[in-house]
């Protein structure tokens, strides 16, 4: 056992406690589940990975309570995991807002799917279903089939006038102008209520969920498998990302172990997603800023990328390339070439952009000093990836708790220094970098095999089994149909992904559906700073600042 | 003979004002043809040949399009302001001189509408009244981001026209006429005798100044996409919308002709070389505007408001007060 966790258990004494490597599972009473937390945060688990509820309403062993409030924590190397999980009786549970600030938002979101309450909640409302809605969509008593029609938009006048009265700003001395949610720099779907000074901001509320297709509820509706093409749809950036990190912790569920040569070309398509994501984020960065010409030389590379990605998986944007237990096939012959022009013309892209904005005064003065978040504030809101390094703090999981054989590859953690635009940007150009050496060396050291693991309980048969064999078409129908069979636990795995810690918590009961699905998304933690940040700059620095943070609303509003 | 003049001045007016619609329309299309090159992409190509026809196209759209007056805008106001930015465009033109003047079946021609003796101070005048466009526009626009654009634009105006007023004072000062005509003889004798030359600091204060009065990246804040979505324009759409456009491009050309004829020489001694020449470096100054929108990034409006009032005006002032001294002794 770590040494970190002896003093937590020996001050905590759980109900129950589960230990597997670096990660702790434990089961605490309600009424102490403040204390608790706020100790663990206090020895060494500094860190708010996600929150969330489990309703065991229809869940075939009937628990002592219907909920349980889940806490995920990491240490601060952030090697060890610490799970808390809590029954509470009466759909109420203290907040502990004041111990991390990630969980105004993650409190926030339990409140909205499950109906939980959190007293001492500064702003206990909803926040990715609309404030419209009747009900709590993941209680397992709301019908998935249930939609509900919506219309009027919010004012958020309400939260403004607390953040006006926090700042002692005075209403009538303002412009409150809505920056999205359909406005060209809130790429995607996201709106800021500004309260305006001249052009300074004073004040910023921001909603989101606008985007919000219920991919929780959804999964709890799908077999395992089914599942899959849904993960494409939460950074859509990088699809294969997604699926792999779905299917990571399945498979870790299943305590399988993919062959060598599926690790390999995982890590080799992981990589690339980070390249074709950050080139999306720099062209997109760059252009807010009215620098335009970068965005061709660095969305040009990328469609070699998707390329490559249709000629392999056959879709552009959402792969599904990734099945549990492996992947659908294998390379195809000569990808080698691709893979080569690939490196090359993101190296050619990637060194023009640079060359027009590395010693530009006008992009130092623009993205230098603005939108600081010092590495404590940004820790608090639980921001992780690039986003996170470039505060100087080293949250790279490939490094710290390697995966997929990433210990054996010869790579650098990125790390700015100041949190601000500019190291947000200049972190990604050289992860880029770094991603390519990856690649380099997967291409060099890839070796034959299988792709796939050998279960058929899990990995379907082969089309000619199927077809000629009785054995083969039950095979295949058992797994289409009742899915792949997870026994009954709760797990939570995760996996870097490009905007930070992508992980998933799944609570199966032993059949082929999961129980439920949270999806830890980056951006959604880390639009919850944003008010705070644009804060004191400017409505040109808010545009910037909002497009450094990569928000993706696809897993932002899951 | 007045009638002639009048009949002369009417025909020159509608030349200028057919040629300079036109060529706005075919700035678009440089401009489009231009960035494409600088991006690794082709810009227009399926409009005939070579996307030629891809302004035709385009004003066909703009003219057709319905007139949109939104509701709760000031009517009066919100018609007449991209009016008022084509028409002080066009105006502008009255006091440049094109071309030198030739002769064309035994008559001569001057190649400008107006020769008048306050002919630079008359420009910048006209120019600046301009500024009326997007101010009345963007007030009557009845929409938050028009009305920060319009407050960016008023800032940004004035606070130019200090710089280029001042800088163009210099060269003023030692030509001794505000005549475009008699500034561009007083550097007939070649490039040697270019302003630019000796007067190096007022002329790029004023390019950097030309910059901002067009609203062209790096200073292009105004109408900021990324920030205010069109500003003063968001609420316009279909030929209104295209009038401020074609003042904007007009402007683009003129202000070349102007930094043509003020540092560079002009005409020269108004041959055929010179005139073509003249043409030549128009054409370098707009493409000038071209080629910094795919290099650079924009700044930031405080940013530009500093650079202003406490960079560019001190060293206009300080060079104005050179030239004197020089001038004196």
């Amino acid at each position: 056992m770590p040494n970190i966790f002896t003093p937590l258990l020996a001050r905590i004494s759980p109900l129950k406690q589960t230990l597997s490597e670096d990660d702790l599972s434990i089961e605490v009473d309600a009424k102490n589940l403040f204390n608790n937390i706020e100790f663990a945060a206090s020895a060494g688990f500094d860190y708010l990975v996600d929150i969330t509820a489990v309703d065991y309403l229809s869940y075939p062993k009937t628990p002592v309570a219907r909920y349980a409030m889940v806490y995920i924590l990491r240490s601060t190397d952030f090697k060890s995991l610490l799970t808390i999980k809590s029954f509470i009786i009466n759909e109420e549970v203290e907040s502990i807002t004041q111990l991390f600030k990630a969980a105004n938002w993650l409190e926030r979101e339990v409140y909205d799917q499950y109906g939980i309450k959190f007293t001492n909640h500064p702003n206990l409302k909803r926040v990715l279903n609309h404030h419209e809605f009747v009900g709590h969509p993941l209680r397992k008593d709301y019908i998935i089939t249930n939609g509900q029609h919506c219309s009027i938009a919010e004012s958020l006048m309400d939260e403004m006038d607390v953040q006006l009265e926090k700042h002692n700003l005075k209403d009538e001395e303002h412009m409150f102008l809505n920056l999205g949610p359909s406005h060209p720099a809130s790429h995607g779907t996201i709106r800021t209520l500004v309260a305006l000074d001249g052009e300074r901001i004073k004040a910023a509320v921001t909603e989101i969920g606008y985007l919000h297709r219920g991919f929780e509820k959804s999964a709890e509706h799908h077999t395992y498998s089914q599942v899959i093409p849904y993960t494409d749809r939460l950074n859509y950036c990088s699809a294969v990302m997604n699926n792999v990190g779905y299917v990571k912790t399945l498979e870790e569920m299943l305590g399988v172990h993919v062959p060598k040569r599926a690790e390999q070309i995982r890590v080799m398509l992981m990589e690339l997603s980070r390249i074709m994501d950050h080139l999306v984020f720099l062209a997109a960065q760059l252009v807010d800023m009215g620098a335009l010409t970068n965005y061709w030389y660095l969305y040009n590379p990328r469609e070699d990328v998707y390329n490559f990605l249709s000629k392999l998986s056959g879709a552009r944007l959402t792969n599904s390339y990734m099945r549990i237990g492996g992947m659908s096939h294998d390379l195809y012959d000569g990808y080698e070439e691709d893979l080569q022009t690939i490196i090359t013309n993101v190296q050619k892209g990637c060194a023009d952009a640079l060359a027009l904005i590395k010693h530009n005064r006008i992009f130092h003065d623009r993205a230098k000093d603005v939108g600081i978040i010092s590495a404590k504030d940004a820790l608090s809101y639980g921001w992780s990836g690039p986003n996170l390094r470039a505060c100087g703090v080293n949250s790279d999981m490939r490094y710290l708790k390697p995966y997929y054989g990433y210990d054996e590859l010869d790579f650098d953690v990125v790390l700015g220094s100041h949190g601000d635009v500019y190291d947000r940007i200049m972190v990604r150009f050289e992860e880029i970098e770094q991603s390519i050496k990856i690649v380099k060396q997967i291409q060099a050291t890839l070796i034959d095999g299988e792709i796939n693991i050998a279960d058929r309980s899990i990995i379907l048969p082969q089309k000619k089994e199927v077809y000629t064999s009785i054995e083969g078409v039950m095979n295949q129908f058992k797994l289409t149909f009742e899915g792949i069979k997870v026994k009954p636990q709760e797990y939570y795995g995760s996996i870097e992904a490009v905007n930070g810690e992508l992980g998933f918590y799944v609570v199966s009961d032993g059949s082929g559906t999961p129980y439920k699905m949270k999806v830890r998304a980056p951006s959604f933690l880390h639009i919850a700073a944003l008010p705070e940040i644009i804060q004191e700059y400017q409505l040109a620095d808010a545009v910037i600042t909002l497009a450094s943070l990569n928000i993706i609303a696809g897993e932002m509003d899951r | 003979m007045d009638t002639a003049l009048l009949v002369e001045t009417v025909i020159k007016i509608v030349v200028i004002l057919l040629v300079f619609s036109a060529l706005a329309g075919f700035g678009t299309y440089f401009e489009r043809k231009v960035l494409a090159f600088m991006q690794r992409r082709l810009g227009p190509m399926n409009v005939g040949p070579y996307g030629l026809l891809q302004i035709a196209a385009d004003g066909i759209k703009l003219f057709t399009k319905e007139d949109i007056i939104p509701a709760g805008v000031v009517p009066l106001i919100f018609k007449i302001a991209p009016v008022i930015t084509a028409a002080t465009a066009f105006m502008a033109a009255a006091a440049i001189p094109f071309l030198p003047s030739f002769t064309i079946f035994g008559y001569e021609v001057h190649p400008i509408v107006a020769d008048i003796n306050i002919g630079i101070l008359y420009v910048m005048g006209m120019m600046a009244v301009g500024l009326y466009g997007p101010l009345l526009g963007g007030l009557a626009s009845n929409n938050k981001y028009s009305l920060i654009s319009t407050a960016r634009a008023v800032a940004v105006f004035i606070s130019y026209e200090v710089v280029s007023g001042l800088a163009i004072l210099a060269p003023l000062m030692m030509v001794g006429s505000l005549s475009l005509l008699d500034i561009n003889d007083y550097q007939a004798g070649g490039i040697t005798h270019w302003i630019a030359f000796s007067q190096p600091v007022a002329f790029i204060l004023f390019w950097i100044a030309a910059f901002a009065e067009t609203g062209r990246t790096p200073f292009h804040l105004i109408a900021n996409d990324h920030e205010l979505i069109d500003g003063f324009g968001t609420e316009y759409s279909g030929m209104r919308w295209g009038l401020f456009f074609i003042g904007e491009y007009a402007n683009m050309f003129f202000i070349s002709f102007v930094m043509a004829i003020m540092f560079l020489g002009g005409y020269g001694d108004g041959s055929v070389a010179g005139a073509f020449a003249l043409l030549g470096k128009v054409a370098f100054f707009f493409f000038f505007f071209l080629w910094t929108r795919a290099a650079w990034p924009d700044v930031r409006p405080d940013q530009l408001m500093w650079l202003t009032w406490k960079v560019l005006m001190p060293l206009a002032v300080i060079n104005v007060v050179i030239t004197g001294f020089v001038l004196m002794f």
